[in-house]
């Protein structure tokens, strides 16, 4: 329960942070509720963090046109408690607030989530519906990845060596489109055994799927069958087809999928019922 | 000087009252072992087999040992002469293994010490452990007690290739003339599993030795402090009476601190070596992988019975996964589990055999209920699969089979006597209050439309207040004193050492009526072997019913003692004493008692043939156990999608003889439950072939939150204990006995129309999936 | 590899040098000697080391010191105004809401955040809301009842 030593350093600006973070060994550190954890099992163990979680430049929330950005490190609870959030970005509203507990969303944030890549997170479901942007800066450079390229595999993202997340895009939400995030809790951790996310209009349906396989993803091929037949238990029955379920004491492979199933149906028909 | 000023007539026993212990508690001044801090204290931290089962061939702590502000690292060479750590408990042709406080050529569970560092701080320490090397051998390990008992299993202790510590067999009446005349004979193989009993405080140790007296006093969170300060003497060698041992506040036990553990006599054996005090504190995942599991039972039933219901045997084949070592009372639990296991039926014949299992495992011991809620859940799942073989409804059956209220004290074909009951009432009770025949309707009308649900019923006894002493390892008896100080303030001291069940406050309230004092003008001390005389501890359900009656017996000494006094002071031959005064009814002239307190101790006069001072003490031994019972009723529906439980309603009636405080007596029936609940639903201790602990933390050991269980509602009969003056049974376990059965019935009902017959905990969603695909196959 | 942190704590002023890696909870409970906060186990689940920082409850074992540099730290211990005791310490008094308090003071510190951003909680969101904080003695039920009592206004 005691982290092996380390260095730390507490950037005033992002740029100063990018610098730092240039150095091998070093990791940035934002609200710690993953990598703090790990760390005091020496499950983790780096030389160096660099403390982003106190630079206001990563701590935003704004509407620009038709697409939300959100600093990576807005806390869970700064976006669950968001009213531009509930009103132009539900599914986030309401995947952040099955994340953890009070005490975790007060302290994580949507950027050290999304690295973290944790196979189990609810967050990712709902990035993978809504097609969310990572907006990735290291010393000399910035890009943006869309959700499917970021999350790459268990633990395991797109972000490079000294690279951070500095924002999180995702699109406003049109009249007329129903979310659902639905969940399935593991009951000693409290994180995901699956998550479905679901953004549903007359126009398009969307679906991220967390907690199955080594990482969330949009399940494509049941949005398909949605949007031609309009019907969830048709889309939700192919929704884990592929998928290398994870199995765990939790969840064997064939109840995860299961479960992912019965979720993506729930998940399909709230959101449809919330089309208004 | 303040006195105590209020004489009252208003009774607290009986009484809501908050508790006297809170303040403390909800300010944050309570001193646990963790908040314990002393000059040039030294920290230790323990490497521990990362393996199920290996030889050890080689530890090289060069390392360690040279890590700035490392003060010594042992080994298990170094502390071969401490211990071994203590079983107490004794069956005949019982296996004991040597069990060393560190591990000394082969480690037989994952966790098993093998190597304490000590330094200056507690971090050093942890990195210092990192730089032990070990080059261990691994072995094949088992962790299934009846694998470990069959053919070709690894031998956990080479000594006994077969795994089996013991077999021992238990019978009454005539079982097989019982059988023989049968009906209709119901079998059922039941499993209870290992259970992390999951205190919230970890365990924790400090030790200081004191050179010049060579005095060891040891702090420690536990449940029992003089029969630890007995025990940690033997294995160090120490002197007893140079050896104190504190509890100061003990952050919950559920059994799991009713023990003596390695590393009690591990800081001991470190603070004599270095002469400075030194500190260890057990982590989670330690807790999870070191401290006793509970349970661990694979229960074979047979029941025999005619064809109304009449139950005329029991058969029990029990075997009970023990882990790789005995603890203190390690093998004897499950044979609390044999005498409970006619429940509360009048049924005589009853045979028996239980096969204690070693296995590459922690051990297990005591866990709340400590072998009668296997028993429970045993006898209570079978009277359930009895009644539907028979068509008959679960509560007719049961009302069948009852021991008769006029049948009392009752004689069991397990040789307990039964003192004291009336078991018909708090199951009517129980069905009245969840409207049980409507409830049947209800539960046509939701099959008719597909929905699963179900109603459970358990009917529970449970042996408590441990206990008379033949009967227990170490003594079951309870002492207590109680003085009077010269202001009229009264201190009582109890050798129960309580850990949240708010004896502090029951003892106060006892003590504040007999006296007719207020409750703020008494204090209960406990856990400190050198201020309180020995005594037995806090465990079994025995709290009240056995340290709350010493004290009630040491307070009737006492008013003797007053009334002495008091027609003394009064110059009369005859006074009497209540509500705090001492009287003389034909003067109409009256001393108080802080007066009467205030002239034993100043002596000017003694009455003939008495002590000065206002003190008395008092050992009681109890004649008998007391046997609360009760009745669960649970509603559940279960989801035909995912095969999610949900509990609709629960509903307690506990018997536990008279109460004291049904506050504090709500708050145990509440978290006892809640921990019944976290067995029949979620809780599960879970290792893999090669011994590794899949649960070995909280993310994946699932402890009950508060959005995962229903609202509980509590009602009680009350039948008193002859056993005690007071006339109270016992709580502390009650709660997590009726639970798991109430719910596991209810489940097996909901899904009963699939052809499920039994279900074993946890009863998980997918475990319930898979019946149900059974089903639809 | 020290680090200078200024704290405030329980409304005082304070610096101290710490190792980066100490905890935030170390730092309460052995630099301050605050040691109502307790470690219940490892993987920020138990809740028994919360605090509230910047108004915000967390659990202070999964946070090193140096993260709390600047911060206002509040603690059980700070609860308590001239003797007299906090509403949600007064109501689980009265409610019995707690057995062996390991737990109670992190638990305290939740249930006054979630009145906070919700005065009037149903009964589930208040379970909802201690999904962070477990307890193995109460079952809750008391500790639920001491929560809707304060929101009643009956915890002075």
């Amino acid at each position: 329960m005691i982290s092996q030593q380390f260095e730390y350093s507490a950037p005033a600006t992002l740029q100063e942070a990018l610098d730092l973070l240039a150095n091998e060994g070093a990791k940035p550190l934002a609200g710690g509720m993953s990598l703090i954890p790990m760390m005091k099992l020496r499950l983790a163990a780096p030389e160096q963090l660099i403390d982003i979680g106190r630079l206001r430049e990563l701590n935003y929330i704004r509407r620009e046109g038709e697409q939300m950005h959100i600093g990576a490190g807005t806390t869970h609870w700064d976006v669950e408690s968001s009213p531009i959030v509930r009103a132009h970005c539900p599914l986030l509203s309401e995947t952040v607030s099955n994340i953890g507990d009070i005490q975790v969303r007060n302290r994580g944030t949507i950027g050290g989530s999304a690295a973290h890549a944790d196979p189990s997170a609810d967050y990712p479901a709902a990035f993978c519906a809504l097609e969310a942007q990572f907006k990735l800066v290291k010393k000399g450079g910035e890009r943006v990845v869309g959700a499917s390229d970021f999350f790459v595999d268990m633990l395991t993202t797109a972000l490079e060596s000294g690279e951070i997340i500095a924002e999180v895009i995702v699109p406003v939400e049109q009249r007329g489109t129903g979310v659902s995030y639905q969940k399935c809790v593991q009951p000693a951790s409290g994180f995901a055994i699956v998550g479905v996310a679901v953004r549903v209009s007359s126009e398009f349906v969307r679906i991220g799927v967390t907690g199955l396989g080594a990482k969330a993803y949009r399940a494509t091929n049941a949005e398909e069958i949605y949007t031609s037949t309009h019907d969830a238990a048709k889309a939700a029955a192919v929704v884990a087809d592929g998928a290398d379920s994870n199995s765990d004491i939790h969840a064997s492979a064939s109840y995860r999928k299961h479960l992912a199933r019965i979720y993506t149906q729930r998940a399909l028909k709230e959101a449809a019922s919330r089309m208004g | 000087m303040a006195t105590t000023t209020i004489t009252k007539t208003e009774k607290l026993v009986g009484k809501a009252m908050r508790r006297q212990e809170d303040p403390r508690l909800i300010t944050g001044s309570a001193t646990y072992v963790d908040d314990i801090q002393m000059p040039g204290m030294l920290h230790a931290c323990i490497l521990r087999s990362p393996h199920g089962a290996a030889n050890i061939k080689s530890v090289d702590i060069a390392a360690a040992l040279a890590h700035p502000g490392v003060a010594a690292v042992y080994v298990g060479k170094d502390t071969e002469k401490v211990g071994p750590v203590p079983c107490g408990a004794s069956l005949p042709g019982l296996r004991v293994p040597h069990h060393y406080v560190l591990a000394i050529d082969r480690v037989y569970f994952i966790g098993h010490p093998v190597a304490v560092v000590v330094a200056t701080d507690k971090y050093i320490a942890r990195d210092a452990v990192d730089l032990i090397e070990v080059e261990y051998e691994t072995l094949q390990a088992v962790t299934d007690p009846e694998k470990a008992i069959g053919p070709g299993a690894p031998p956990v202790h080479p000594e006994w290739p077969d795994n089996v510590a013991f077999n021992y067999h238990q019978e009454g009446g005539d079982v097989d003339t019982a059988f023989a005349q049968a009906e209709v004979v119901v079998k059922q193989r039941i499993t209870s599993q290992r259970l992390i009993p999951s205190s919230m405080e970890t365990r924790g140790v400090v030790a200081d030795y004191n050179t010049g007296d060579k005095a060891l006093t040891i702090w420690s969170s536990t449940q029992i402090p003089h029969l630890m300060r007995t025990l940690v003497a033997q294995m160090l060698g120490a002197p007893e009476h140079k050896v104190r041992v504190v509890t100061p506040e003990v952050g919950g036990g559920f059994g799991s601190k009713l023990n003596v553990y390695a590393e009690e006599a591990l800081m001991g054996f470190v603070a004599m070596k270095l002469g400075q005090p030194v500190k260890w504190i057990e982590s989670r995942r330690e807790n999870c992988m070191c401290t006793i599991h509970g349970r661990g039972h694979v229960d074979y039933f047979e029941v025999a019975a005619k064809k109304d219901g009449t139950i005329l045997g029991i058969k029990l084949k029990l075997i009970q996964d023990l882990g790789a070592y005995h603890q203190l009372l390690t093998p004897a639990i499950p044979t609390l589990s044999v005498l409970m296991m006619p429940g509360l039926y009048r049924c005589q014949n009853v045979r028996a055999d239980i096969v204690g299992a070693f296995t590459n495992a922690v051990p297990t011991d005591a866990y709340r209920g400590a072998g009668r809620p296997e028993a429970t859940h045993g006898i209570e799942r079978m009277v359930d699969i009895l009644a539907a073989e028979l068509k008959m409804d679960p509560a007719e059956i049961r009302l069948k089979n009852f021991i008769h209220n006029d049948e009392f004290p009752y004689a069991t074909g397990t040789g307990l006597s039964y003192d004291s009951g009336n078991y018909a009432a708090p199951l009517h009770k129980a069905m009245d209050l969840i409207d049980y025949h409507n409830l049947r309707e209800e539960q046509r009308q939701a099959r008719s439309q597909g929905r699963l649900m179900g109603i459970g019923l358990s009917t529970y006894g449970e042996i408590c207040a441990f206990g008379p002493s033949p009967a227990t390892p170490a003594g079951g008896w309870e002492s207590a004193t109680v003085k009077i100080e010269p202001s009229g303030m009264v201190t009582v001291m109890t050798g129960s050492s309580p850990h949240g069940q708010g004896e502090e406050t029951t003892f106060a309230q006892i003590t504040a009526d007999e006296l007719g004092v207020g409750i703020d003008d008494v204090i209960v001390l406990h856990g400190d072997t050198a201020i309180v005389q020995y005594g037995i501890g806090t465990f079994g359900s025995r709290g009240t019913a056995v340290g709350g009656t010493a004290v009630y017996f040491a307070l009737q000494e006492l008013k003797k003692k007053i009334k002495k006094y008091g027609a003394m002071l009064l110059e009369s031959e005859e006074v009497s004493f209540s509500d705090g005064v001492c009287v003389d009814h034909k003067t109409g002239k009256s001393v108080t008692l802080a007066e009467i307190a205030g002239a034993s101790h100043r002596a000017m006069k003694l009455p003939p043939g008495t002590q000065p001072g206002m003190v008395e003490t008092y050992f009681w031994e109890p004649p008998n156990f007391a046997f609360p019972f009760g009745a669960h009723a649970v509603v559940t529906e279960v989801n035909r999608e995912t095969g999610d439980i949900e509990i609709k309603r629960y509903v307690a009636v506990d018997d536990c003889g008279n109460i004291i405080n049904p506050l504090i007596v709500a708050g145990q029936v509440h978290g006892g439950v809640v921990q019944g609940l976290g067995q029949a639903l979620w809780e599960q201790a879970v290792y893999d072939d090669n011994g590794q602990l899949i649960t070995g933390e909280f993310m994946d050991y699932a402890i009950p939150r508060a959005s995962m269980i229903p609202w509980i509602e509590t009602e009680h009969t009350v039948t008193p204990s002859p056993v005690n003056p007071l006339g109270v049974k016992g709580v502390g376990e009650a709660g997590t006995i009726g639970c798991s059965p109430a719910v596991v019935n209810s489940v097996v009902d909901a899904l009963s129309t699939l052809g499920v017959r039994h279900i074993d905990m946890p009863m998980t969603p997918e475990k319930i999936w898979n019946l149900m695909e059974g089903a639809r196959a | 590899m020290q680090t200078t942190i200024h704290v405030t704590i329980n409304g005082k002023k304070r610096s101290d040098t710490v190792e980066p890696r100490l905890l935030l909870i170390h730092y309460l409970r052995e630099t301050v000697g605050l040691t109502g906060p307790h470690i219940g186990c490892e993987t920020s689940i138990c809740g028994a080391c919360t605090v509230n920082v910047d108004g915000k409850a967390i659990k202070s074992c999964a946070m090193f010191a140096v993260q709390a540099n600047g911060c206002d730290v509040l603690t059980i211990e700070g609860l308590a105004r001239d003797g007299k005791l906090d509403p949600m310490q007064q109501a689980f008094w009265n409610e019995h809401g707690l057995q062996c308090g390991f737990c109670t003071p992190g638990m305290i510190m939740t249930a006054k955040q979630i009145l906070e951003r919700n005065p009037h909680p149903t009964e589930a969101e208040i379970r909802d809301g201690l999904g962070g904080n477990l307890c193995r003695c109460t079952g809750y039920q008391h500790i639920v009842n001491a929560v809707k009592a304060v929101a009643a206004g009956k915890g002075a």
